[in-house]
């Protein structure tokens, strides 16, 4: 079977093709870096994402801190991942790196800022 | 105090300016900034993506802006927020800024070299004249994109995009990341003005469908937006009669294009390319204005944030030459963009300033596909750049090295899309 894919691991966006062997291995073309074919494997595999959101932040200059999952997570769990950061408030200061969920959904992994954000 | 370098923008350009500028050797440097922190539009950008080219990682926005912020203070260089400039006046040897805020009223701040660093502003709806009511409801993406990220606000829940440049496409992202339904983006073009992978995880990650050649023919709705009419477009991208489509929404997006913010510069009688909106620049960014110099958006709209900071970089060094009095101001080359470029940057070469090599920057005018992108001096081909495909929304980034340009004293030289050579 063959899959038509976009990297997106970077801007590049390479066109590649995927070829399915069946054997849980694949054949990768069109991309012009490895992280493409291991993009490609993670795209017939087990598809993921970083997702970069907000929580509430008190005591800061702004009311909002940016956050990212630490790793990217399984694309199925996006929307179950964002109901529980929407649910998560933070207090002023808060420096980049710092963890904010720990163990999200039970993935292993965290959702930390990106930014660093004083007291105000 | 009379400065060295005085930095006109604490965005990314002006971050990576003042910090190059200030390692080359310029003592006394400053940087306005009108917003209150340093960062400028990457504090806003909390997606990942940015860095790869730069730090070989994929940072936020945010994250990106930080690394820079932290040179500054690391280098003790010092920055005036909230701050807003009014006028840049040339007095020969010394630039004056006119600048005012609320802790220090009017001022006037001089100093030997300047960099332009304001960046760009969105294009508005009055700008594109969609017909129609003037409703609430109607952002442009850049917006709405500050209200959530930074301010903790939803403009709205059921969400329409027309332009599909970069900023529209993360904002169907994070918009439906918050709850709210994006029911489609329209793009005026036949092909999209984003990156390929803004399209990928943007929309098709999420079922969002993007209609290509389709624009607004009305905005329904006298208080809040109620809903928007589309229409497919012909060739000459005339709405065709007929196709018209109503879909009821609250919220509209605009990501119709970006201005560079280029006030102070014309005021201060800076020459203009019209194909960029940007000052004509050199090698190393400097204008047609002795000591002062531009980089980033408000020279040409970048797509990467990583190619601003590049250029950045050469604008610091640049800076730093001129108040030594090291910068050499005779003309070697200067670019013309021919068949199927748009424009190119730098406008101008002087080969004595030049260390290894000169990347010029353009945009193609249309989608190619197997075509390659010659430079050409006289009727000598100098240099070839393949691409499997050129795009405008994706900036060409044609690197060509000193000892081939070396060969030539003089002369245009002129980047044309030209069939590969078999």
């Amino acid at each position: 079977m063959k899959k038509e894919m976009t990297c997106i691991v970077c801007p590049i966006g390479c066109q590649m093709t995927v070829e399915d062997n069946g054997d849980g291995t694949f054949d990768v073309t069109g991309n012009t870096c490895k992280r493409g074919s291991k993009y490609a494997f993670n795209e017939m595999t087990n598809p993921t994402r970083v997702i970069p959101t907000t929580v509430i932040i008190h005591n800061a200059m702004l009311p909002r801190l940016p956050v990212k999952t630490a790793e990217p997570i399984p694309k199925g769990q996006i929307f179950k991942a964002m109901a529980v950061i929407n649910k998560v408030s933070v207090n002023a200061p808060i420096k980049t790196g710092d963890v904010v969920v720990k163990n999200l959904l039970g993935l292993g992994i965290d959702v930390v800022s990106t930014r660093t954000m004083e007291e105000y | 105090m009379i400065y060295d370098v005085v930095i006109l923008g604490g965005g990314p350009a002006g971050l990576a300016a003042a910090v190059e500028a200030k390692k080359e050797g310029a003592e006394n440097v400053l940087i306005l900034e009108r917003d209150r922190e340093l960062g400028g539009i990457l504090n806003q950008c909390i997606h990942n993506g940015f860095g790869l080219h730069t730090f070989n990682e994929e940072l936020t926005g945010p994250e990106y802006a930080e690394r820079y912020i932290k040179q500054v203070i690391e280098l003790k260089i010092p920055y005036l927020l909230d701050t807003m400039i009014l006028d840049m006046t040339d007095k020969g040897d010394l630039k004056s800024i006119h600048v005012i805020n609320e802790k220090d009223g009017y001022q006037i701040i001089e100093s030997k070299a300047v960099i332009l660093t304001m960046g760009c502003r969105e294009r508005t709806s009055g700008a594109i004249g969609i017909p129609g009511y003037r409703p609430s409801g109607v952002f442009t993406a850049g917006t709405a994109q500050r209200f959530i990220n930074m301010e903790g606000f939803m403009p709205g829940k059921e969400v329409v995009i027309l332009g599909s440049g970069d900023i529209g496409l993360i904002m169907a992202r994070r918009m439906t990341l918050e709850g709210a339904h994006v029911k489609a983006v329209c793009e005026l073009m036949p092909y999209s003005n984003g990156l390929v992978r803004n399209i990928v995880q943007c929309l098709d990650d999420y079922d969002i469908p993007l209609k290509l050649s389709h624009t607004i023919t009305f905005i329904h709705g006298k208080d809040r937006l109620e809903g928007v009419t589309l229409a497919k477009v012909d060739d000459k991208l005339k709405a065709i009669p007929g196709t018209e489509e109503y879909i009821s929404c609250d919220t509209l997006l605009l990501s119709v294009g970006l201005i560079p913010e280029n006030e102070i510069t014309r005021n201060a009688g800076v020459e203009i390319d019209k194909r960029t909106n940007g000052s004509i620049v050199g090698e190393l960014r400097q204008t047609s204005m002795p000591g002062v110099f531009a980089c980033g958006n408000v020279v040409h709209v970048h797509d990467l944030v990583d190619f601003v900071s590049e250029e950045a970089v050469l604008a610091g060094k640049g800076a730093a030459k001129y108040i030594k009095g090291e910068l050499d101001t005779n003309l070697t080359f200067t670019t013309i963009n021919g068949d199927g470029i748009g424009y190119v940057v730098p406008q101008q070469v002087s080969m004595n300033n030049v260390e290894d090599n000169v990347t010029f920057y353009m945009r193609v005018r249309q989608v190619f596909k197997d075509k390659v992108v010659n430079a050409y001096i006289g009727d000598t081909l100098i240099a070839t750049k393949k691409e499997k495909k050129l795009l405008p929304a994706e900036m060409v980034n044609f690197k060509i090295k000193k000892d081939i340009l070396s060969k030539y004293s003089a002369g245009e030289i002129r980047f044309v899309v030209e069939e590969a050579k078999k």
